[in-house]
């Protein structure tokens, strides 16, 4: 039921990804940010087995940032995303992880890239990805309507397209979806699609 | 004494352990450092001896960062430095991760400290020869640290500390001449205790200041310079109103 997807625009990349933290039939809370921001200018959306998803995208952003005090310089997006999957393709074999990744950055020589990274290691330099139920519906809707160069204005009404069509036709739509950006300013929230508000709770 | 120096884990007769005195020989021969503590600000400096025309000075940095908010600078053999200030790092994030909270200044000391310690007390292996001094600002409440590290696994804070070649001397100047100061006073301050035993010169030292919002920043030989010409057109001009009024008799 969790969804994440994420994509390349001019100069920036998006990722967005559902607020709802379940176990079996209950909603825990529907505020749960699901995208870590890895260092100023990662981010990794990340969706799957509950524990595994806080604990591995947490390692991963303790590991970019001893990278970053050992060398003297943050790792390039594809490193990043390269030393993720190493991760997860040694885990594979022995204990494996359930989350599926999408990670996005913003180098300043080559500009915004997308990963795909899927729990059993595998991994993708795309355009536009997503993952769980709703990317029957996201990845049509991107496949439909992208094209490279995008401005913010136009991907966030295809974020919006994919979000409409998540809640209309997914049977059990989760209601918020958090969405992340990240361009040469840096990794930052962008905003909420919010359709229960429960703010009142604090976010963990 | 010779039978007692061998293996660190023997004790000599009158209670020494030789291996850790003579690492200690080895820090008192390496490049001078010195840390002072500011009210807003804390300040490491150390000696660079003459680069090779050569060496890229870039690639050689005494003074580096374990964390956001911590730095470190050492005294002593440099190989030694690399492994600790490395495992250092790590414990840094280690902790952020098993406790997700960073380290306070005492946490890693303690830990430095401790690996310290461990290599006293080891078959087949001889103690680090190195001091370190490591500062920083306690993640919650602000408040500025210094602690300095030895190789026998003691560590204690201070207000002003100097380590390495003439540390003595630095001391002494700096017992003399502590005050509590702020932003710029305590950069004087460090660079002027270095002075003591340093050719004078931007080429000469290295210094990086340490602020809670700006985290470690290096400072570049021109501001270096800048200072330390600040520092000798005080100094003349206190040596020249100590010359002046006895003449005016």
């Amino acid at each position: 039921m969790e969804c994440v997807f994420g994509l390349v625009g001019k100069g920036f990349a998006l990722v967005v990804a559902d607020a709802s933290a379940v176990h079996s039939i209950l909603l825990h809370k529907s505020n749960e940010d699901k995208i870590m921001i890895l260092d100023s200018h990662k981010l990794m959306g990340a969706s799957g087995e509950a524990g595994d998803r806080a604990q591995f995208t947490e390692y991963i952003q303790k590991n970019v940032a001893l990278y970053q005090f050992r060398n003297g310089i943050p790792l390039t997006t594809a490193a990043a995303a390269n030393f993720t999957r190493g991760e997860l393709a040694t885990a594979l074999r022995k204990s494996p992880y359930f989350v599926n990744i999408i990670l996005a950055g913003y180098d300043k020589e080559t500009g915004p890239s997308l990963y795909y990274i899927d729990y059993i290691a595998s991994m993708h330099k795309v355009d536009k990805a997503a993952f769980g139920y709703g990317s029957y519906f996201s990845l049509a809707m991107m496949d439909r309507h992208y094209h490279s160069n995008m401005t913010l204005e136009e991907a966030i009404d295809l974020v919006d397209k994919c979000i409409i069509e998540i809640r209309s036709r997914l049977v059990v739509a989760p209601p918020n979806f958090i969405i992340k950006i990240v361009d040469q300013d840096g990794a930052r929230e962008y905003g909420w699609r919010k359709s229960i508000n429960d703010d009142h709770i604090s976010a963990a | 004494m010779a039978r007692y120096d061998r293996a660190i884990t023997v004790f000599s007769p009158d209670g020494h352990l030789f291996q850790v005195e003579y690492a200690l020989e080895a820090v008192r021969k390496g490049n001078a450092a010195v840390g002072v503590r500011g009210t807003d600000t804390i300040v490491l400096g150390v000696e660079k001896k003459s680069t090779a025309k050569l060496q890229d000075s870039r690639s050689v940095r005494k003074i580096v960062n374990l964390d956001n908010h911590i730095a470190l600078a050492c005294a002593g053999l440099k190989a030694d430095a690399r492994v600790l200030i490395n495992r250092a790092r790590i414990e840094c994030q280690s902790h952020r991760l098993t406790v997700e909270d960073p380290v306070t200044v005492e946490y890693i000391t303690r830990y430095i400290a401790g690996l310290q310690q461990k290599y006293t007390q080891s078959g087949g292996v001889r103690p680090f020869g190195l001091s370190t001094l490591i500062v920083g600002f306690d993640p919650y409440t602000g408040i500025p640290s210094l602690y300095q590290t030895d190789p026998s696994g003691t560590f204690s804070a201070w207000k002003a500390n100097a380590t390495g070649r003439n540390s003595n001397s630095m001391r002494e100047f700096l017992e003399k001449n502590y005050k509590e100061t702020s932003g710029k006073e305590t950069v004087k301050l460090a660079i002027r205790a270095l002075l003591e035993v340093v050719e004078s010169g931007g080429k000469n030292i290295e210094v990086a200041v340490m602020t809670k919002d700006h985290g470690l920043r290096q400072l570049d030989e021109a501001e270096i310079d800048a200072v330390v010409a600040e520092i000798e057109a005080e100094k003349a001009a206190a040596e020249a109103a100590k010359k002046g009024p006895p003449k005016e008799t």
